[in-house]
């Protein structure tokens, strides 16, 4: 009944996706440069790799539809599950495997699709790069990473995935080391990401431990296996302190890996690697792995964080400080990429704020279109510095009135702005309105407020970055100033960015400021424009996946437009686990086809299966408490296991009477008021506004709290590392000079004593004697056996046969 | 049957040949000599093997025997041969008693 002949061969076969990047991988780095010079044929490994998984994941994902056609309505869409033993160990079996279902094909088709187009658009931006080839070995590295992660079987396998990108990032974001500041953020976002990765051992741990003793009896799999634990959490059965000890170091590698706050510090650094990177890292890689891991987990952290049954939660208390820390940061930054990569923050705080309020389908679903817009408009400024503004991302000195310039470029950055501000009919308003909504719905009034806080300031801050790209008067480079690349480095500090301004240094490009935060500049070698250095459209390799990008920036969102004309939960139906109801299952897993599904909670399908699973009303207030007093995760059933992938998914629904009040007049009055403000302050010059934050002490202040990002990583630096690992590394040198090497040299001293007397007495006389003795005795019997080796082969035979008569005469006398 | 016969006759050419190995100055003829042992002890094989009494596996096992012993000595003249030939080109003698480099 259970059709597992559904599954075809893509599906079957989707672990080919990782595999062949990181196959590619080896290819590039053993044979890359053997491949041709100069630009490197390893390049096209990488991008050809790139190519094929994504051929397969979209096989994969048509014949995932296909699959969860074939599934009833309301029926849970098995995943296909297929695993070898990778190694073993003291008994426990550690699996790799695929576990694919809707999150993961979601995610391979997202994730090979970005990275084939990055790769694209990385083959024009990063050439001549003198290490063009590891580029991109790294590169498909890092996708081959994420995809291993993605479609990981079990926790072993998804910290291995997990890891190659830490590995990985820390290649690409330092991929220019040889200036201090790259390969300084390198370290700080690998520093900063295995903070959280600590989480991510001790919460495997703690669930492993948990789960595995239920997972062996029920379903006959490890601890390690993310189904059997998903089914644990919900089974009724698991101790909520584990689960809650367990989800909350869980989470503090998503605050890691997903640039959370306190964690968050490392993803705007990152900016020092090249733009494709910060692209790929931001879009659907590295950060997004964090969300991951709790929509992965969802049920750990559901009955762990007891979400949607309490008023707070960790999840949504982070993510919603996320959004709006990391909206203010982005008011005064002026590299354009630190915008880009503040909002990325603010953007995960959303998704990780939907799963934290309980809307899981719109915070994977914000994944889903926040990677397209996201990508898109950093491979936006990737285009403005490499053809617009000379290699440089600071908006204020080096930007500015690049819409006539660079018309492409300009109308995929005013699209993907448009979907990431959430205006309506772009595909952002979708997702991030579903999750604001559900903030609400599922009675989160706080994080429903700091949802509609962060959509005004979303769209405020990209009005900013947009009017200072694009619009006003072109400055320096973008003016069409030539400048020698590597005057730009000499670092003027300007006191006050927001006031003194582009003006005053456009005007004379010869002293050319750094924003003080560093990676203003993405030079380093590739300077080839062939003598024209005014700004203008890039090539069709940055072009076309631009154009790409932005196209699915718009309509991406049509997969699941809930508004009430369009109504389409295609994205719902496909990646949603279904099975609201819980299911009981004898031996779900591994099992082969023609095993019984028993749908316990009949009562409560009836009553709410038809009318509840997507009306509000009912599951809101007591609908919710009516289905925990039947659901699986609350009751034990007498027989069989339960096993239920989903939390019982509520979907707030949309209404254009709250939304026309609330969220789209933020958005729109975020980018009118943020257009208007923008052109008073930058290009008019107003009075009023110049200086503002000069004269206003209290302005002054938060301005300067804001430039130094809360001073968290002054915190970090001057009060962690400074204030408990230096007075620790103090202690523990004092601890080496005086208590360790007391110990050790009077252990020496002690034991060349010894030695001493050892060599005087025992070695001298007893071992020497001993060996003195056998070698005397041995050449006294070798100088009387000496004369039989005469040299004469006659003798030799004389001597044998003799030996063999007289061997001879013995044998018969004994046996005589 | 004749088996004390080719027992004798064995015995006899093992004598010849132990008497040549230890009395010739000639490398070639203790080789020779050799040679002599061996097929004594294949007569003696066949001997036994065609004994009254023994069954075919038994007889065959002997012939086998004497067929192996036969490749081996084979070689072993190949071998010994090629020694012979060497020591000849480099001292121009296969004097036997001349030749004590392997005294201990």
């Amino acid at each position: 009944m259970l059709a597992a002949e559904t599954a075809g061969w893509f599906l079957n076969n989707a672990w080919l996706i990782p595999v062949i990047p990181s196959v590619a991988f080896f290819v590039i780095i053993l044979f890359g440069k053997r491949l041709g010079a100069p630009a490197g044929h390893g390049a096209y490994i990488g991008l050809a790799s790139m190519i094929a998984s994504f051929v397969i994941a979209a096989g994969t994902a048509y014949q995932w539809i296909q699959r969860s056609h074939h599934f009833g309505e309301e029926e849970f869409v098995e995943p296909v599950i297929r695993k070898i033993t990778w190694w073993q160990s003291g008994g426990v079996e550690f699996g790799i495997g695929q576990h694919i279902d809707g999150l993961a094909v979601m995610l391979l088709v997202l994730v090979t699709f970005i990275s084939t187009l990055v790769q694209i658009f990385s083959l024009e931006y990063v050439r001549g790069d003198r290490r063009f080839t590891h580029f991109f070995a790294s590169l498909t590295l890092f996708s081959s990473g994420m995809l291993a992660m993605v479609l990981a079987e079990n926790m072993v396998q998804l910290i291995l995935g997990w890891e190659i990108m830490g590995l990985c990032s820390f290649l690409l974001i330092g991929h220019w080391w040889e200036d201090k500041a790259n390969s300084r953020a390198a370290l700080k976002a690998f520093f900063t990401v295995r903070t959280g990765d600590i989480g991510l051992l001790c919460g495997t741990a703690i669930v492993y431990f948990g789960a595995n003793s239920w997972a062996q009896e029920n379903l006959g799999e490890s601890g390690f296996s993310i189904s059997a634990i998903n089914a644990w959490a919900l089974s009724g059965t698991a101790s909520h302190t584990v689960l809650l000890w367990g989800s909350i170091a869980l989470f503090i590698a998503a605050i890691g890996k997903s640039g959370q706050f306190p964690l968050h510090t490392w993803l705007p650094d990152a900016m020092a690697g090249p733009t494709p990177v910060s692209s790929l890292l931001h879009s659907s890689t590295m950060v997004v792995a964090g969300v991951f891991l709790v929509a992965r987990l969802y049920p750990v952290f559901w009955e762990g964080l007891s979400i949607t049954d309490t008023d707070f939660n960790l999840i949504a208390i982070i993510g919603g400080i996320t959004i709006v820390i990391a909206a203010l940061l982005a008011f005064v930054q002026n590299d354009i990429k630190k915008v880009l990569a503040y909002s990325t923050v603010s953007q995960l705080g959303y998704m990780m704020m939907g799963l934290g309020v309980g809307s899981w389908t719109p915070a994977v679903f914000h994944i889903f279109t926040h990677a397209f817009f996201k990508c898109c408009l950093f491979l936006c400024a990737g285009s403005v510095s490499h053809s617009g503004s000379h290699h440089s991302f600071d908006m204020k000195k080096d930007m500015g009135g690049l819409r006539k310039k660079m018309p492409v470029t300009f109308a995929c950055w005013v699209l993907s702005t448009l979907a990431l501000c959430g205006i309506p009919f772009f595909s952002g308003f979708f997702s991030k309105d579903e999750i604001i909504d559900g903030a609400d719905h599922n009675g989160y009034k706080v994080f429903y407020i700091v949802g509609l806080v962060g959509a005004f300031m979303t769209a405020a801050y990209m009005t900013r970055a947009t009017y200072l790209t694009f619009f006003g008067n072109a400055r320096g480079a973008a003016a069409g100033e030539h400048h020698d690349e590597h005057d730009a480095h000499v670092e003027v500090e300007v006191e006050d960015h927001e006031l003194v301004g582009a003006l005053a240094h456009g005007g004379h490009g010869d002293a050319h400021a750094v924003a003080p935060g560093g990676g203003g500049h993405d030079v380093h070698g590739h300077d080839d424009h062939g003598g024209d250095h005014g700004p203008h459209e890039s090539p069709w390799l940055i072009k076309g996946p631009l154009i790409v990008l932005a196209t699915l920036a718009v309509v991406a969102g049509y997969l699941n437009a809930v508004p009430k004309p369009i109504e389409t939960h295609y994205f719902t139906e496909w990646v949603e686990g279904r099975g609201a109801e819980p299911v009981v299952e004898t031996g779900f897993l591994g099992s082969g086809p023609g095993e019984s599904v028993v749908a316990i909670g009949a009562t409560s399908s009836t009553e709410e299966g038809e009318d509840g699973s997507h009306s509000e009303e009912a599951v809101a207030e007591e609908g919710h408490g009516e289905e925990a007093a039947h659901g699986c995760g609350w009751e034990v059933p007498a027989e069989g296991v339960c096993f239920s992938v989903n939390h019982h998914p509520t979907h707030a629904e949309f209404k254009w009477s709250k939304a026309l009040t609330t969220s789209i007049p933020l958005a729109l009055g975020g980018l009118v008021i943020g257009f208007f403000f923008c052109q008073a302050l930058y290009t008019k010059k107003n009075k009023a506004l110049v200086g503002l934050t000069e004269r206003n002490g209290l302005l002054r202040g938060g301005y300067k709290f804001l430039w130094n990002k809360y001073y968290l990583d002054h915190l970090y630096e001057k009060v962690i590392v400074h204030g408990i690992a230096h007075p620790i590394a103090a202690a523990a040198y004092w601890i080496n000079q005086n208590v360790l090497d007391g110990i050790v040299n009077g252990a020496g001293i002690g034991g060349r004593r010894f030695g001493g007397w050892m060599y005087r007495n025992i070695d001298q006389r007893v071992v020497d004697g001993a060996v003195n003795g056998s070698g005397a005795a041995a050449r006294g019997a070798g100088g009387a056996v000496r004369p039989v080796q005469s040299g004469k082969v006659n003798q030799y035979g004389a001597l044998l046969f003799s030996a063999a008569a007289v061997a001879a005469l013995v044998l018969v006398i004994v046996n005589s | 049957m004749l088996l004390n016969q080719f027992l004798l006759l064995g015995a006899i050419l093992f004598c010849i040949g132990v008497y040549g190995v230890i009395a010739r100055r000639n490398a070639v003829l203790v080789l020779m000599s050799i040679e002599l042992i061996l097929n004594s002890v294949n007569i003696n094989l066949l001997a036994f093997a065609l004994r009254d009494g023994r069954t075919a596996e038994q007889a065959a096992a002997g012939h086998t025997f004497a067929l192996y012993i036969i490749a081996v000595a084979a070689a072993e003249v190949g071998v010994g041969l090629a020694m012979v030939l060497l020591i000849y080109r480099n001292r121009r003698s296969i004097a036997l008693d001349e030749l004590s480099t392997m005294k201990g």
